[in-house]
C-alpha cells in the first residue's frame, strides 16, 4: 500500500527536504561538468600543451636518453659496468674534489652567511646597513660564472690588487728582505688551488646563505627571548636551548642549497683553474670535448650521478624547508 | 631591537661582509685601470671595446638574450595565466618542472642536448640556424626558474579570475585577453623575469661553449686566457651590465631578489 501524501510529508520538518534539496543541487552541480568532460577537459589541457611539449623535448628527454646512456653498453645493452666505473679512482677522485669543495664553500659561506644575517636581523645595525648588505647580497649571489673568476684573478692573483698590496707592505720595509711572509702565494696560498676556488665560491655563497636565512632568523619570536630572559636564562642559554635548535632545519636547508648550488658550478672553475682542478663538472665538460675516459657510456654515468647528487640536495631542502615554513607562516 | 647601542660583534660581521664584497670589486676596477704602467688609464676598456670580436659576440649574446625572453614570456605566461584560471591542480606539477633545472646542471643539459639532438634524426648542429635554435631551447630552461616565478608570482596577486569574466563579458575573446589584460597587470613580473633571463644568457658560458657559439662567455675565456688588463675591464663591465638588470628589477620590484642564477 503506497504511503498517503500526509504521512510523507508531516514526520519530517520542513527544514530536513530544505537541506535535500541542497545536497541533490551540490550532486548535480557535481555531476553536471563530468557530462561534458571529454571535450572541455580536453580543451583546457590544450591550453599547457605546448609547455609540456616544450619541457619535454628540451629537458626531460635530453636528460632521459643521458641517464639511460648510463645504463647501456657501446652497443646499447643493458649494463651496469659504467655505474661500476664510477667508482674507479680517477672518478673518485673527482667526485671526492668536488665534495670538498662543495663542503667547505658551503660552510664558509653558511657561517659567515649566518652571522651577517643575525647581525643585520637581531645585532643592532642600522636600517641603512641592513638594506644595503640586503640589497648587495641579492646582486652578489646572482653573480658568478667567468667574470667572478676575472675578479678574483685582479685582486688575489699572482699580480693582483690584493697581493700587490700585501707584498708593497714588506717590501717597502727598511730592510728588505727576500722572503716575506705577507705574501699570500710565498704563504702557500694560491687562487688556483681548492682553497682559492673555495674562497672565489664563497664570494656568492655567503650571500646566498644571508638571503635564505634572513626570514628564518626574522621568524624567530622576541616573546621567546624574553620568556626566557625572565626565566634567567642568559644569551648563551638562550641559543643553545631554544633559537639554535629552532633555527637548525633552516640552517641545514640552507647549507644544503649553498651545497648544491657549489656543486653544479662550472664556468668559475674553468674561467679561474683553466680545467687544472679536476671537479665532476670539469671533467664532464672535458668528456664532452673529447673522450677523456675512454667510455662515452662512462661518461653519461658521471652525469647521473651528479644530478643524483643534487637531487638529494634538493629534495632534503625542500623537506627542511617546509618544516621551517610551518612556524614561519604563524 | 634596541637601535643605536654599539654592538662589536655585530658591526665585526657587517664589515667582513662588506669588505667580501667591496674588495674583489674595487680590486677589479683598480687593476683594469693599470694598463699602462705608472698612469692610470681606460686603455684596457678602449682594447676592449675597438676588439670586433668584443662587438660580435655582445651583439651575438644579446640577440639571443632577447630571442629567449620573448620566447620565454609566449611559453611561460600563457602557461601559468591558464594553469592559475583552469587547472590550479596542475600547479605543484609546473613548479616542480621549472625547478628542475636547479637539480641538473647546465653541463649535464648540454650534455644531453648533444647526445639527444646532435646526431640523425635530429642533427641540430650541423648547420648554424638549428644550433641557435637548440641554444636559444637551452636558454630557455636555463631562465625557466626565474621566468615562470616571476610570472606566477605576478600572476597571484592580481584576480585573474574576475578580470577575465569581466573581459570576456564585454566580449572579448582570448587572445584579446591575454594581450590587453593580462600583460598590462603583468608588466612589473614580466621585466623583472625578463631582465634576470637576460642578464643569465648575457653571462652564460657552458651552452654556448659546447655548442660552439660566438657568444660573450667562450669570448671571455679567450680573452682570459691570453690577455692581462683586459679581462679585470671586461669583469666589470659584466658585473656592471648584471647589476644593471638585477638593479632595476630591485627598483621596479622593491627587493626579493633570492633566485640564483644557474649556469656558473
Amino acid at each position: 500500500m503506497p504511503p498517503l501524501l500526509h504521512q510523507v510529508f508531516r514526520p519530517v520538518p520542513f527544514c530536513t527536504y530544505y537541506r535535500m534539496a541542497e545536497i541533490a543541487d551540490t550532486r548535480l552541480a557535481r555531476l553536471q561538468p563530468r557530462a561534458g568532460f571529454k571535450l572541455a577537459a580536453v580543451w583546457t589541457y590544450l591550453g599547457v600543451l605546448p609547455f609540456f611539449v616544450f619541457i619535454i623535448a628540451f629537458l626531460i628527454f635530453p636528460a632521459t636518453n643521458l641517464f639511460a646512456g648510463a645504463f647501456q653498453d657501446a652497443k646499447g645493452n643493458f649494463t651496469l659496468v659504467n655505474i661500476q666505473g664510477l667508482f674507479s679512482p680517477y672518478i673518485l677522485k673527482a667526485y671526492r674534489t668536488s665534495l670538498e669543495v662543495s663542503l667547505i664553500t658551503s660552510l664558509s659561506g653558511g657561517v659567515l652567511g649566518f652571522f651577517v644575517a643575525y647581525a643585520i636581523t637581531m645585532g643592532a645595525a642600522p636600517r641603512w646597513v641592513r638594506s644595503m648588505l640586503l640589497t648587495f647580497s641579492g646582486l652578489a649571489a646572482n653573480f658568478g660564472g667567468v667574470p667572478l673568476a676575472f675578479a678574483f684573478i685582479a685582486t688575489m692573483g699572482r699580480t693582483g690588487f690584493v697581493t700587490a698590496i700585501l707584498k708593497s707592505i714588506c717590501y717597502s720595509a727598511a730592510d728588505a728582505s727576500k722572503v716575506c711572509p705577507l705574501d699570500p702565494y710565498e704563504a702557500g696560498f694560491s687562487l688556483y688551488s681548492t682553497v682559492g676556488l673555495a674562497v672565489t665560491y664563497t664570494y656568492f655563497q655567503f650571500p646566498l646563505m644571508v638571503l635564505v636565512i634572513t626570514p628564518a632568523i626574522e621568524g624567530l619570536k622576541r616573546e621567546w627571548r624574553e620568556a626566557a630572559e625572565n626565566l634567567g636564562a642568559s644569551a648563551w642559554q638562550y641559543w643553545w636551548h631554544i633559537g639554535f635548535p629552532v633555527l637548525l632545519p633552516s640552517i641545514l636547508g640552507a647549507t644544503l642549497l649553498l651545497f648544491g648550488s657549489a656543486f653544479g658550478a662550472y664556468a668559475t672553475a674553468q674561467a679561474l683553474t683553466g680545467g687544472s682542478i679536476l671537479l665532476v663538472t670539469i671533467v664532464i665538460g672535458q668528456q664532452i670535448r673529447g673522450d677523456v675516459l675512454g667510455d662515452t657510456n662512462l661518461g653519461y654515468a658521471l652525469a647521473f650521478g651528479m644530478v643524483v647528487v643534487m637531487a638529494v640536495c634538493i629534495a632534503l631542502y625542500t623537506v627542511l624547508d617546509r618544516r621551517t615554513s610551518r612556524w614561519l607562516r604563524r | 631591537m634596541t637601535k643605536s647601542r654599539f654592538n662589536p660583534w655585530t658591526w665585526l660581521w657587517v664589515t667582513v661582509a662588506t669588505l667580501y664584497f667591496f674588495v674583489p670589486l674595487w680590486g677589479t676596477f683598480d687593476f683594469s685601470l693599470r694598463m699602462k704602467r705608472g698612469a692610470i688609464t681606460f686603455l684596457a676598456y678602449q682594447k676592449v671595446f675597438a676588439d670586433p670580436k668584443f662587438l660580435q659576440s655582445f651583439r651575438y649574446s644579446a640577440t639571443m638574450g632577447v630571442i629567449t625572453v620573448i620566447v620565454s614570456i609566449m611559453l611561460f605566461v600563457p602557461t601559468t595565466y591558464w594553469i592559475h584560471l583552469k587547472l590550479p591542480r596542475l600547479r605543484p606539477v609546473v613548479e616542480l618542472l621549472t625547478l628542475l633545472p636547479f637539480i641538473i646542471p647546465v653541463i649535464v643539459l648540454v650534455f644531453g642536448l648533444i647526445r639527444t639532438f646532435s646526431r640523425p634524426p635530429f642533427r641540430m648542429t650541423q648547420t648554424e640556424f638549428t644550433t641557435d635554435i637548440l641554444i636559444t631551447a637551452g636558454y630557455v630552461i636555463l631562465s625557466m626558474p626565474f621566468m615562470f616565478r616571476a610570472v606566477d608570482v605576478g600572476m597571484r596577486a592580481i584576480d585573474v579570475r574576475t578580470l577575465t569574466e569581466a573581459a570576456q563579458s564585454l566580449g572579448a575573446g582570448w587572445l584579446r585577453v591575454l594581450l590587453s589584460v593580462i600583460l598590462p597587470n603583468l608588466r612589473v613580473a614580466i621585466l623583472s623575469g625578463s631582465l634576470i633571463t637576460f642578464a643569465t644568457v648575457v653571462g652564460e658560458l657552458i651552452l654556448a661553449d659546447f655548442l660552439v657559439r660566438p657568444a660573450l662567455g667562450p669570448y671571455m675565456v679567450v680573452v682570459g686566457g691570453g690577455k692581462a688588463y683586459e679581462p679585470a675591464a671586461l669583469g666589470i663591465l659584466s658585473f656592471g651590465l648584471t647589476w644593471i638588470c638585477l638593479g632595476i628589477i630591485q627598483l621596479v620590484s622593491r627587493g626579493d631578489v633570492r633566485l640564483q642564477p644557474i649556469g656558473r
